[in-house]
């Protein structure tokens, strides 16, 4: 378990930090950035001024351990845009986005686990089309426009929900329910293949053949097994939720880190920009890890292979 | 006598037995035959496709014309207001909404084919060299692999946008870097299940060279594969390049590309909600046919993989 556990958090570190030189270098891309701060019109003192105040004249390598140094102590730079500290303008955003994405794995949760059960035990009938169905529906509607949608129905025809602003539960109803339909079919799918595997094993055949309550086989025996993979999977579309809120932050009006992330990348503010795709990717990371861990806890084969 | 008739009779038989065994190539046909999804889906998108070539022809207005009199016309079976001259009626600055969305499915296409395109070749040769050759350069690609899934793909797709440009080929490249590692995660897999084959060993004792193993015996066996994986992703490529242009990262105006489409009509989508239907439903029925296409395929070509 130990060398296990090396190994993989040595995966994890290397990749960490091949993803902080990646977010490093995204906007600088662009080239010459000073010019770009310093404006249109801007004369070439001015432009050489700009290099200076925001230490772009240096090498790269010398700005990247710069930035990389002062991340590790907490420290992620000022905004270009508001000059505010990028750590407390994240901080104060990351908790709509949490929400947001947990919510959104929630609903999707619950749909799509009572739909793959039911698909699983009458494969092939009615009720397996109709969840399939729903799954291919989840799949190919752009979610931008299924937002657009729900706005004109719920917020404008029937006035049920708010559609747009952060302030209380009811304003992340919509965008979470938009979001988690993306993520859904994956489960509904996973759930229905995983059941389908368990209900056909032995230890399945010899519940029923006890006599035991259907439905108690069902949930208790066969659902507890076919689950596991879905914890996994659930860490890696929590990381993928997390950096695919851009768009439903921006239909809703919610003030979270997606948002921040696309002003940002919209106003060349690459501090921000590049703080944010750092620690998302962190966030990703620590999550798949823990996920490993996790399965390796539950099942001997992996840490052992 | 009798003996020999009988024979022959049987022998008779066993040909038209032979005969009968369709080969694999004809066995494909008639699954795809009786393939109700892949029928339909593949139906559509030829559909699609049809009104995509022929635009230029078929399309009853230039996409670029404006015309400030017959702003926002609704579409025909608006009974009120509907006109034959403009059938799905017309955007805020008059231009004829059908001829935008044929133009439109061009866009889709074109994007949603060649970023497929590109990260399959991508995806797949790096897939193919970390599972024959095994190893460190097996851990490396793993690693690129990871680095890959680790990155908020929408953010730095964003991002590499506002630094690149929306021109289509940017587009194109930019989406083929979101998708490649699927295809690699799989083709390598099925690479390190066929490497310990007797022909691959046979291949490589024939002193036959790397590059034209993987060529020539690993390719054509992970093809299907990167087949299914690539109509699947056309799907997504579409999505997201609607996605970017929407929020004004991809596609620039006046290009008719739907996802732009939806997001200019979002302003006057309270009173005029065709202007975010049209384009949105082309959206999904174009990725819904797309995906009834690709699962079709996987069922054609490896109907033990279902389920």
């Amino acid at each position: 378990m130990a060398k296990f556990l090396l190994h993989r958090l040595y995966i994890a570190i290397l990749v960490a930090i091949t993803v902080s030189v990646i977010a490093f270098s995204l906007l600088r891309l662009s080239g010459d950035l000073a010019a770009e701060l310093a404006g249109e019109d801007a004369s070439e003192e001015e432009i050489v001024l700009m290099a200076k105040q925001y230490g772009l004249d240096r090498p790269l390598y010398v700005q990247y351990f710069d930035w990389a140094g002062s991340a590790l102590t907490g420290d992620l730079g000022r905004s270009l845009f508001t000059n505010e500290p990028v750590v407390e303008m994240i901080f104060e955003r990351i908790g709509v986005t949490v929400k947001l994405a947990l919510y959104a794995i929630l609903i999707s949760l619950m749909v799509a686990i009572p739909l793959g059960v039911m698909a699983s035990v009458r494969p092939n009938t009615l009720t397996d089309r109709f969840s399939l169905g729903i799954a291919v529906f989840g799949q190919a509607i752009p979610n931008f426009y299924f937002a657009l949608l729900l706005i004109l129905l719920f917020g404008v025809k029937l006035r049920w929900l708010p559609i747009s602003g952060n302030d209380s539960f009811a304003h992340f109803i919509l965008p979470a329910f938009t979001l988690g339909l993306g993520a859904m079919p994956q489960f509904m799918r996973l759930t229905r293949s995983g059941m389908l595997d368990v209900l056909d094993s032995d230890f399945i055949r010899t519940a029923r053949a006890k006599g035991l309550n259907p439905r108690r086989v069902l949930f208790k025996h066969a659902l507890r097994n076919a689950i596991l993979p879905i914890v996994s999977l659930m860490a890696v579309v929590l990381g993928f939720l997390l950096g695919g809120t851009v768009i439903i932050e921006s239909i809703f009006a919610l003030n979270g880190v997606g948002f921040l992330a696309f002003e940002s990348i919209m106003r060349q503010d690459f501090p921000v920009v590049q703080s944010i795709v750092f620690i998302l990717s962190l966030s990703y990371i620590v999550l798949t890890l823990l996920s490993d861990l996790i399965n390796a806890q539950l099942d001997p084969r992996i840490r052992l292979g | 006598m009798p003996d020999a008739i009988q024979r022959r009779d049987l022998e008779d038989q066993v040909d038209e037995f032979e005969i009968a065994v369709p080969s694999p190539p004809e066995l494909m046909k008639r699954r795809a035959k009786s393939h109700r999804g892949f029928i339909i889906g593949g139906s559509v998108v030829l559909f699609f496709l049809a009104v995509a070539v022929f635009a230029p022809v078929l399309a009853p207005y230039d996409p670029y014309d404006q015309d400030l009199t017959n702003r926002l016309v609704p579409p025909v079976w608006d009974a009120a207001k509907g006109t034959w001259d403009h059938p799905f009626g017309t955007d805020a600055l008059g231009r004829d909404y059908l001829s935008r969305l044929m133009f439109g499915a061009q866009i889709s296409l074109m994007i949603g084919f060649f970023a497929a395109a590109v990260s399959a070749v991508v995806g797949s040769c790096i897939g193919m060299i970390g599972g024959y050759f095994g190893g460190r350069v097996d851990n490396f690609i793993m690693y690129l692999i990871n680095v890959k899934l680790a990155l908020p793909g929408l953010l730095v797709a964003l991002s590499l946008v506002s630094v690149f440009g929306g021109s289509i080929l940017a587009l194109i490249l930019i989406l083929s870097f979101l998708f490649w590692d699927r295809y690699a995660v799989v083709t390598r897999s099925v690479t390190q299940q066929i490497r310990v084959n007797d022909y691959i060993t046979a291949a490589q004792a024939l002193g036959t060279s790397r590059t034209r193993i993987i060529i020539g015996e690993v390719l054509p066996n992970v093809m299907n594969q990167i087949i299914v994986i690539a109509s699947l992703e056309m799907a997504v490529a579409i999505i997201v390049e609607a996605a970017l242009s929407f929020l004004g990262l991809g596609v620039q105006p006046p290009t008719p590309s739907w996802g732009l489409l939806l997001s200019e009509g979002r302003s006057y989508m309270f009173f005029m909600p065709y202007l975010i239907n049209f384009p949105g439903l082309a959206i999904f029925f174009l990725v819904i046919s797309i995906n009834m296409m690709g699962d079709g395929i996987r069922d054609i070509t490896a109907p033990e993989g279902r389920n």
